[in-house]
């Protein structure tokens, strides 16, 4: 065990699969933050019947664990390859990457809907009556006054998930995706050295701990209003 | 269709239910052993002495920091090497031990659980009425006398919204231990496709009891929630 020539042996390895999880990640999010807007306004507002599919899709999603839809996306395209061929889909299904995306994204899509969908429910009646009543549309209702007070509601929430899908990220190594688990256990089953685990460790560490200081930062900004009105200040 | 899941040599149905039943014994094992790391982490951080409480909330933010996968493998292979390490030193020239895959599962998600069960259960203490246990001081009640009869009998109420959803990630999280090859649902499921080429099919039935069992625990969880608030005026049943 030799924690410092493993790392100058296998830096760049382990750079590498860093790199691969911040894009995992990085796009998962993303992808889940382009669609679950619309989803939670499905949510909060949509007629309990027509939110019945919305709500079967979120309690699956939740009542199973990430391996096994990984497994049933991954490997389960197999069974349906001549169907997915006609249709043009097994390139991307055969590769594990997109498999490993489109489930962290569908993933994070569920949970990231029911965070916002509480933010939605959480802007005060009184700041939607104020609006309508200066003549608002919806749409500018949507834009200007529930998604902003509603973003600020969810922030901390919605990075506690961004933080959980990183962590779910170290899947894809089981479909053959070379992130830093991967690589980890690359690097471990060529070596036996133990340390390089320590090394991964320290990475996830160092990544959470920065994700962690630039959502604070970034929910400081969103809340910069209220620290001006706790001071004193006058607008 | 339905004769893959027969029961018996033919079909899945019986090396399927052995796997889940092999998932829900290793939770249910996992339960207390999280259970005790969450009440000894909770204690630390809760403690008087700095270097305790810099214990408990250190452990927390690393466990918690960490994908369970990776937390997984360094117990399972580092407890392997130690193991061996071990063995080499009391019995040299005795062959290679294996550390069980069910005593490493038990280990890790027992450690991932507790780190989470410690902050619910720390929370659930500062939720206590403070006016409570100023109350038993003034009726001359020992710290230890405090402990066990209020505190304890009260912070199952504010915990167990928390701890039901760590069961719940813990009945997922029992997945994983396929991967260092222990005989759960997956595994079997995945040995099942192995014979059958048919993965869809399987997987999706894995997710479907896996499913099944996260519903009937939030139901099972509704019920202990409804009996821990009997007592709370709004709140019972």
């Amino acid at each position: 065990m030799n924690p410092i020539a493993i790392l100058l042996d296998n830096g760049p390895r382990l750079w590498d699969g860093a790199l691969m999880t911040l894009q995992l990640t990085g796009l998962g999010a993303l992808i889940a933050a382009a669609v679950s807007p619309w989803l939670a306004l499905w949510r909060a507002y949509g007629h309990p019947l027509a939110q019945a599919p919305l709500r079967l899709y979120i309690s699956f999603i939740r009542g199973t664990p990430i391996l096994a839809q990984l497994f049933l996306v991954y490997y389960g395209a197999g069974q349906f390859r001549a169907e997915l061929t006609s249709l043009g889909l097994w390139g991307f299904f055969r590769d594990p990457f997109n498999c490993a995306l489109l489930v962290f994204a569908a993933n994070s899509t569920a949970y990231q809907t029911e965070i916002l969908r509480g933010g939605i429910q959480g802007v005060p009646r009184g700041e939607i009556e104020a609006a309508r009543a200066i003549g608002m549309g919806r749409a500018l209702l949507l834009r200007r006054v529930i998604f902003p007070h509603a973003y600020r509601i969810a922030w901390p929430a919605l990075g506690n998930e961004a933080i959980l899908l990183m962590k779910a990220s170290a899947l894809a190594s089981v479909v053959t995706v070379f992130e830093l688990m991967g690589r980890t256990r690359q690097v471990f089953s060529r070596s036996f050295d133990f340390s390089v685990y320590l090394w991964a460790a320290l990475i996830y560490l160092a990544i959470t701990a920065a994700f962690v200081v630039i959502w604070r930062i970034a929910e400081r900004r969103l809340s910069r209003h209220l620290a001006a009105r706790a001071k004193g200040a006058h607008p | 269709m339905m004769d893959l899941f027969a029961y018996g040599d033919a079909g899945w149905g019986d090396e399927i239910l052995r796997g889940l039943g092999m998932t829900v014994r290793l939770a249910l094992v996992t339960l207390p052993v999280g259970l005790g790391i969450g009440f000894a982490i909770a204690f630390a951080s809760m403690a008087r002495n700095p270097a305790l409480r810099a214990l408990g909330v250190g452990y927390t933010t690393l466990m918690r920091g960490l994908p369970e996968i990776l937390t997984l493998f360094v117990v399972y292979n580092g407890a392997g090497l130690a193991l061996n390490a071990a063995m080499g030193w009391i019995a040299p020239g005795a062959g290679p031990v294996d550390f069980s895959p069910f005593a490493a599962g038990v280990v890790a998600l027992g450690m991932v659980f507790g780190a989470f069960a410690a902050e619910v259960i720390r929370g659930a203490f500062a939720a206590l009425d403070p006016g409570q246990i100023e109350a038993g001081l003034a009726v001359g009640m020992r710290r230890g006398q405090i402990f066990w009869r209020i505190k304890l009998p009260q912070i199952w109420r504010f915990a167990l919204p928390g701890l039901g959803n760590l069961w719940i990630n813990l009945l997922k999280d029992t997945a994983l231990v396929s991967i260092i090859a222990l005989d759960d649902l997956m595994r079997m499921t995945k040995v099942a496709v192995g014979v059958t080429k048919q993965p869809f099919t399987f997987y999706l039935v894995a997710c479907l009891i896996y499913w099944a069992l996260c519903l009937m625990s939030e139901v099972v969880l509704a019920r202990l929630e409804r009996r821990a608030n009997r007592g709370v005026r709004g709140l019972g049943a």
